[in-house]
Parts: structure tokens; C-alpha cells; sequence
């Protein structure tokens, strides 16, 4: 009751930071208990994840399909949404990436090839979305739940497909065949060659570039545009956007739809850009990560590419510490990502008093600046 | 209360106050939003401790720490809004926190015959097994009254308790509270109705930014001189500047209105209704007798089942009703009933919940793209002119007091000079001062050739605005009078049901009159 509030920009930083560092503190004494030294480990990982341009590369591989999937979720959110189908969505985009290169990439040049098969994973991703989205708009089933059930119908979809019809006659691998080159996204290797730049030979490709452009039009999409506007309103408040003449049903297929493409292109990044070829297990998981990642960046693109490159690192890093640290298991990053998600993304408030305390006592009695608008963020 | 302080960083929200309060008297606390009345009541109650000042409750210095506390020193307080778990029944409620007994059936008889003397002794009765969620306001405000009775109150503290009540309630709530004070119960009446105070109040403390202004005997205070201590300056309260030119076009017209709800009650039942240029239209009636569903109906909110509609030229009828934005573009304009739930959008900043409904027109608007500087320019223009605090257009529309989000609203309303103004509840929860300021622009409005609908629970506010006052009774038009035939007495006959055939009967006029005071 006597909570003081919090200024924005500690909100927005210092409240992050600190969870993250009481996340790390968490894990480390899990890895104390078990007997490995937490310096050395978390030494490892950094190193693994940025320490050399290799590690980097990986980083920033695994960042960018948690761009996508996170900017998915955050679109939802704002639209009042809980898409916890990324997954699915994810899958699809993948499926409708990689069946329209499987087609047509012997015939079409890359300039078409590629922007096509974006735009076909994006409309797979959205389709997929808007099933759920049309449930909850006019049948009032629940998005959370429909979305969920949706992910298993999109991976045993991909199983059914890639094992019954795409995969190659006589193999023994349950993949498709191969892309012609017109289908292959340039890797960063290739395309820092072309820049004169040398650049190790990693799955980090030019979709990091995708990511970034997503990343750029969701925040112009949510705070520049009328249908933002509209779709905001009707995320914080249903019952005033009816008010203001905004349709709710069409919000909730704007924002499921606009979901499931950014969730499709992932397909952009693992399909065109590493595989080369449809096989399973392309997304194996992205499509959570990006509820955490979306929870962590507070559901603001910037933020959202923060917490990517933050759960990248995990990734990389995380192998790297199992490769390297003897008696590391790999079940011990993911325990390291559990208190992450649990400690900024479940619990983010729970240290809110306390930094507002220090907060607000290292200002002194200074006069608190009102809560500034929420309008960008 | 002696010399109590308290401190909210920048914000002194007391600043030395008194208080004392006889024992055995109900003493009003009055005071515009902000004044400080609720955190000096905060302090008494234990959830906040004051900065400085002591507290002695009957002549021992105490100290309250929390509601535990209080309630151990005697102390009740009923919130404005109830602290009731709605599942439970009445008799769990009361019982939750203080069960006499570990074994619940052999606590609830204890806890029932205990209630039952209370009930009787007080008058304040509520069906004790029935679950919370099915009562009534005013039965849940008993509740609440009785709920703190039962844990030994000899001081009640009672925050605007009439807010949410009709006017019948509002006068069982009177007789219980006068009932109590015969038996020695000590009452604090939070509150900004000052026609309450005068009726009920033994003494009055006028609270102003922080601080006690003045404390009379109710026997030498008046309504004006309460007024104009609470704003600090004089006050027009009361009906001025008729409306000078006779009613012009037909600006809105429904026929045979009929609406249902989801339950499939009748809410609205044939009902008719015209507004003309330059007329303010007031509907009075009890709450809940259809005019929210008439406003939601007129503004596009809600379909009827059957019934036509003809506006700013064009005709509506049922199954292809207008919506909100046809309405808008056909000028007009709905100042909702529901602030929060409705009006603004509260996690919003101000310039942007300012276009909100009209985010789509020419000027906010161009190709897709929301214009922030025009967004923002507007929003300090309209922030000017309807005197909104702080100016401040970035700031969360849920950080303004009630009456700037509502002055805010009615500047987007009004600033997009509409033909047909509806408005729900124009003054609920707004000071007093403001309460002028808005009543001006709403005269101002109908000067200028606007037809103006204003639907309120409060009859004065029906009194001092309208020039035709349409009452609704169970989805009904109960009568229509012109203003000059209109007094609590021909109103309040027609608010419960009575139409101007049976105006002999007295009893049920004599009732309503005291009702309506």
C-alpha cells in the first residue's frame, strides 16, 4: 500500500539487470551444490557465447529465430492475447518456407525465390494462427488452449508430411531432399565475404538482418500506425475500444494473424538459411523460448532483441559449458535458463519494492517525476 | 487526532490536523478529492502512520499500527468499496477472521445468535445465509456495517458510503446510522455530498489541500458556506441560465426501442425518444431502469432487438443498427457513463486516449500513420481549455483525478463540435468545483445549437441542468415533464413507478419526497 512507484528508466534497466544478476546468483549456488565452481563455469560461458567470432556467431544464430518468435508473442500481448502457439506457428512457417523451395527453386532465380518463400512461410505461420484466432473471436474457445493443441497438430503434421510424402525414396534420413542454390539464404560467412570480411563458417546467416527489420516494424506497427492503436486499445482495454467503434473480433485476427507470420519466419532462418532442406526438429522449442524472451524484453522490440541475444548466449554458451567443464551436463544450462525465465519473466516484480527502495533513496527526498506516459514501451 | 502530518514525497496529504469527535455523534468530514480526507482516515485506521501528531481514542493515547489494531481499540471502517468475499454467504463473511469456535457449525451458531440480537437491536437486516454475490449494494454496505458492529465498532467510519446506493437506500442507510448514534455509536462520514452532511451531521470538519479549513457546529453551517470553504471560492451550484431560445429541429429520433439482455430480461420496452437543437434532455430514474442500456443504444453500443433510429439524416433500423464510429461521423458524441471501463483507455497516456475514438480522422491520422505532434498539440489545447491538472499530456490517464479524466473526456467529446451529446453521469466522483465548470460547458454546448441527453442518478444534477426531464421506470418512460413542472416531489413519483394518474396517492409522495432530499 505504501509502495513507492518506480521511475521509468529503472524499470527499464535497473530492475532487469538486478533480476538477472539474482538469477545468475541462484544458479550459481546450484552449481556450487553439485560441486563445480561457479566462476569458472559462468567464465565459460561467457567466453563460449562472445568470446570468439565462432561463439558469436552461434549467439546471434540462435538470437535470431528468438527474435521472431519473441516479437510473436509480444504482438499478441498487446493485442490482450496469450499466443503460447509459436511453436506451431513456427512449424508451419517452416513447412510453407521449405514446400514452396522444394517446388519451385530449380526453376525460380534466388531475388524471387527468396522473398517468395518469406512470404509463404509468413502466410503459413498466419494461417495456422488464425485458426485459433477465428475460435477465440467468434466461438469464445480460449486462445491459450486451442494454441497449445495446435503445436502438437503442427509437429505431427511435419512428421506425417516429411515421413508419408517429402522424404527422399530409399533414405533412411527423414528429410526432404535438398534446395536448389536459388533457395539457400546467403550464410554470414558467405556474405562477409562478399564485404572483403573474414568471417567463420557458422548456421549465422544474413535472416539476422529479417530479425532486426521485424524488430523495427513491430515497434513502428505498435506505436506509429492506426492499426496499432486499435489493436493496443483493445489489449489494455476491450471494453473502451468497443466504445471507441473498434471491432474486438477483428483485433483478435489482426493480432493472432500478425503473431503467427512473425512466428513463420523462422522458417527464413533455420530452413533457408542453415538446413537447406525440410527435416524435423527445426524449431525444437524456439517457439517457448519466445514467451520467455517476450516476458524478459517487457514485450518491447528493443527489449525483445536484448533478450534474445541474452537467451542466445545461454544457448551457445550453455553447450560450450557442457562440452568443456567436466561433469556439466547440458540439464544444468537449461536449470541456469529455468531461473533466468524465473526471476525476470515470473517473478519480475517480486524485487520491484526493494530496488524502488534504494531507487528512490539514492534520490534522496528529491521529487519523484511522475510515472511518465507508457507510451513507447 | 492531534497535529497529524503526513508526507507522500512532494505531496503533503496532511498537514497538522485536528480532529476531534464527541463521543456519540456522527461527524462529517467533507472535503474536494485529494483534500486529504482519506489519508487522515487512513492514519486512524492503521494503514498508514503519520509523519507527526498523536491519537487518543476515548481520552488514551494510542498508537495504531494496523487494522488489527483499530479494531481492537474499537474502531470499524466500511470502504467505499466492500471488503466482502463474494462466494461466502453474509454469516461467513462476518465470521471470517473471528470465528468463535474451531469447529465452523458450533462458530456460525455463535456467530448467527449474536448477529441476530445485533440485527435486531439496529435494524439492519440481511439475509444472513444468502452468498454475497446475490445481494445488493445496500445490503452488502449493512453487511459491512454489520461486520464491523460484530467485532465491537463504537467508532464507525463510513468513506462515501452513499456513492453507490439509489436514493432509498441511501434513506434506510440514514435511519440505521441515526439509530446508531441514539445508541452510542461514534460515526465519521466521509463524504462530498454536503445536503448529507446537513442532514445527518452533528459537527462538520472541512478539509482543504491538506488541511482542516473549518469545523462548525452543523447548526451554524449552510450548504453555500460549506461550498464555498471545501473550493475556496464561491460556488454556483444550483439551476442558472435558462435556456433562452425555444427547441429547434428534431436532431435524433428513436422509435420503439426494445432491448434485451443476455439473460434475455427486457431491459429497454417500446421505448420513444427525440432530442431537438438546443435542449438539454435529462433522464432521471432509479438506477438500473434501462437508461444505461438508452445511452449504449443511442451511442451505437448496442443493438435493440427492434426499434428505428433517425440521425444526422440517415436511418437506422433493427438488425443493422449504427456503430460507434457511424455515429461519431454523423456528429454524435457519447460521454460514457463508465470512465474507467469506457471512456479512456487508463494504461494509455493522455495524448493518446485524447483521439481515442476519433483516432481515425484526417487530422490524427493520414495513410495509416498516427501523427504524434498533431496527437500531442491537441491534447494540450484541450488540456487548456477544459483546465485539466496536471498539464501534463505524457502522463498515464490513469495517474489524473477523476474529475481531470473526466474533464478530459468531455473536451475530446465536446471539441468535435457534435450535433447530438449523450452523456452518462457527467459529475460522478468530480469535485465540486469542477462539478460548475462542467455544467457550464454542457449549457455552453446547448447554446450553441447542440441537443444534449444527460442520463444522472443524482436529481439535482437533473434539476440544475435540463429544460425536459424524461423519467424511466423499468425500462419504461415513466412520465415527461417540462423543467418547470419538475420538483423532487413530481420526479421521485414517477422514479418509482407512480404515473401522474394515482399523484393523490400520498403516502408513497411523502416517501419519495424524504427519498429524494
Amino acid at each position: 500500500m505504501t509502495h513507492q512507484p518506480l521511475p521509468r528508466w529503472a524499470d527499464l534497466v535497473v530492475l532487469p539487470i538486478v533480476n538477472l544478476a539474482v538469477a545468475l546468483l541462484a544458479a550459481g549456488v546450484m552449481v556450487w551444490l553439485v560441486g563445480q565452481n561457479p566462476l569458472e563455469v559462468i567464465t565459460v560461458l561467457v567466453h563460449g557465447a562472445f568470446g570468439t567470432t565462432r561463439g558469436l556467431s552461434y549467439t546471434l544464430y540462435y538470437a535470431t529465430t528468438f527474435v521472431f518468435t519473441g516479437l510473436a508473442v509480444a504482438v499478441a500481448f498487446h493485442g490482450g492475447l496469450f499466443n503460447i502457439g509459436g511453436e506451431g506457428q513456427a512449424i508451419l512457417g517452416g513447412l510453407g518456407t521449405g514446400l514452396v523451395a522444394l517446388w519451385l527453386s530449380a526453376t525460380l532465380p534466388a531475388w524471387l525465390m527468396l522473398p517468395l518463400m518469406l512470404l509463404v512461410g509468413a502466410l503459413f505461420g498466419m494461417v495456422w494462427a488464425a485458426v485459433p484466432a477465428y475460435l477465440q473471436a467468434y466461438r469464445g474457445s480460449h486462445v491459450v488452449i486451442t494454441t497449445i493443441m495446435f503445436n502438437f497438430l503442427a509437429s505431427s503434421l511435419l512428421v506425417y508430411l516429411l515421413v508419408n510424402h517429402l522424404k527422399v525414396p530409399g533414405s533412411m534420413a527423414v528429410e526432404s531432399a535438398p534446395f536448389a542454390d536459388s533457395a539457400k539464404l546467403p550464410s554470414m560467412h558467405t556474405f562477409m565475404g562478399w564485404l572483403g570480411i573474414e568471417w567463420p563458417n557458422s548456421p549465422f546467416n544474413t535472416s539476422v538482418f529479417l530479425a532486426v527489420l521485424a524488430a523495427v516494424a513491430v515497434y513502428f506497427f505498435l506505436w506509429h500506425t492506426r492499426l496499432g492503436y486499435d489493436l493496443r486499445a483493445t489489449g489494455s482495454s476491450a471494453r473502451a475500444a468497443a466504445y471507441a467503434g473498434i471491432n474486438p473480433n477483428h483485433q483478435v485476427m489482426l493480432a493472432m494473424g500478425l503473431s503467427g507470420a512473425l512466428a513463420g519466419l523462422v522458417g527464413m532462418n533455420e530452413v533457408a538459411g542453415v538446413n537447406g532442406r525440410l527435416m524435423l526438429e527445426y524449431v525444437s522449442g524456439a517457439g517457448f523460448t519466445g514467451i520467455a524472451v517476450s516476458l524478459m524484453g517487457r514485450s518491447h522490440p528493443f527489449g525483445i532483441v536484448l533478450a534474445s541475444i541474452l537467451f542466445g548466449a545461454l544457448f551457445q554458451g550453455g553447450a560450450e559449458v557442457a562440452f568443456e567443464v567436466r561433469g556439466f551436463s547440458r540439464d544444468m544450462v537449461v536449470m541456469l535458463q529455468g531461473f533466468i525465465v524465473l526471476f525476470s519473466g515470473a517473478m519480475a516484480y517480486v524485487l520491484a519494492p526493494s530496488v524502488a527502495w534504494v531507487v528512490n533513496g539514492l534520490r534522496g527526498n528529491r521529487a519523484p517525476q511522475a510515472v511518465k506516459g507508457a507510451a513507447h514501451g | 487526532m492531534l497535529g497529524i502530518s503526513k508526507r507522500f514525497g512532494p505531496v503533503q496529504a496532511n498537514a497538522d490536523v485536528d480532529l476531534t469527535v464527541g463521543r456519540g455523534t456522527v461527524h462529517g468530514i467533507v472535503g474536494e478529492n485529494g483534500a486529504g480526507k482519506s489519508t487522515l482516515m487512513s492514519v486512524l485506521y492503521g494503514f498508514y502512520t503519520s509523519d507527526s501528531g498523536s491519537i487518543k481514542v476515548f481520552g488514551q493515547d494510542a498508537t495504531i499500527r494496523n487494522a488489527h489494531e483499530a479494531i481492537a481499540l474499537g474502531i470499524g471502517m466500511v470502504h467505499q468499496h466492500f471488503m466482502l468475499v463474494e462466494t461466502l454467504t453474509a454469516l461467513e463473511n462476518v465470521m471470517l477472521g473471528a470465528e468463535p469456535h474451531v469447529l465452523l457449525h458450533k462458530a456460525e451458531a455463535l456467530v448467527r445468535s449474536r448477529l441476530l440480537e445485533l440485527m435486531e437491536s439496529t435494524g439492519l437486516r440481511v439475509a444472513l445465509d444468502a452468498q454475497v454475490s446475490d445481494l445488493s449494494v445496500g445490503d452488502r454496505q449493512r453487511l459491512e456495517i454489520l461486520k464491523a458492529l460484530y467485532r465491537g465498532a463504537k467508532v464507525l467510519i463510513l468513506d462515501e458510503p452513499t456513492a453507490v446506493l439509489t436514493p432509498q437506500e441511501t434513506e434506510q442507510l440514514f435511519g440505521v446510522l441515526a439509530l446508531l448514534r441514539e445508541q452510542g455509536t461514534t460515526i465519521l462520514l466521509i463524504t462530498h455530498k454536503l445536503k448529507e452532511v446537513m442532514r445527518l451531521c452533528d459537527r462538520v470538519t472541512v478539509m482543504r489541500a491538506g488541511r482542516v479549513v473549518e469545523e462548525v457546529a452543523i447548526a451554524d453551517a449552510t450548504i453555500e458556506g460549506l461550498a464555498e470553504a471545501m473550493v475556496g471560492r464561491k460556488v454556483q451550484m444550483g439551476r442558472v441560465g435558462d435556456s433562452e431560445k425555444a427547441p429547434g429541429a428534431v436532431l435524433l429520433q428513436a422509435r420503439g426501442i426494445h432491448v434485451r439482455d443476455l439473460m434475455k430480461v427486457v431491459r429497454l420496452h417500446a421505448l420513444d425518444i427525440e432530442l431537438r437543437a438546443g435542449e438539454i434532455v435529462g433522464i432521471a430514474g432509479v438506477s438500473g431502469n434501462g437508461q444505461s442500456e438508452l445511452l449504449e443504444v443511442l451511442s451505437g453500443l448496442l443493438a435493440p432487438v427492434r426499434g428505428s433510429l433517425s440521425v444526422g439524416g440517415r436511418q437506422f433500423e433493427a438488425g443493422a443498427w449504427i456503430d460507434p464510429r457511424t455515429a461519431r461521423t454523423l456528429g454524435v458524441a457519447h460521454v460514457p457513463e463508465d470512465r474507467h471501463e469506457r471512456a479512456m483507455v487508463m494504461s494509455f497516456a493522455a495524448w493518446e486516449s485524447a483521439v481515442l475514438g476519433y483516432e481515425w480522422l484526417p487530422h490524427y491520422c493520414r495513410s495509416g500513420w498516427m501523427l504524434h505532434p498533431e496527437m500531442r498539440k491537441s491534447t494540450a489545447d484541450m488540456m487548456e481549455r477544459f483546465d485539466v491538472r496536471p498539464r501534463d499530456a505524457q502522463l498515464q490517464c490513469s495517474s489524473f483525478s477523476g474529475g481531470n479524466q473526466q474533464k478530459l473526456v468531455l473536451a475530446r467529446e465536446l471539441g468535435q463540435a457534435p450535433k447530438v451529446l449523450l452523456v452518462g453521469q457527467p459529475t460522478r466522483g468530480v469535485d465540486i468545483g469542477a462539478i460548475e465548470f462542467i455544467y457550464g460547458q454542457l449549457r455552453a454546448m446547448r447554446d450553441a445549437g447542440c441537443a444534449v441527453l444527460v442520463v444522472s442518478s443524482e436529481l439535482d444534477e437533473i434539476l440544475a441542468l435540463s429544460d425536459r426531464v424524461i423519467v424511466m421506470n423499468q425500462g419504461h418512460v415513466a412520465g415527461e415533464l417540462p423543467i418547470d413542472e419538475c420538483n423532487e416531489n413530481t420526479l421521485g413519483m414517477l422514479m418509482i413507478g407512480g404515473g401522474n394518474a394515482n399523484a393523490s396517492d400520498r403516502a408513497k409522495a411523502a416517501q419519495v419526497q424524504k427519498v429524494a432530499v
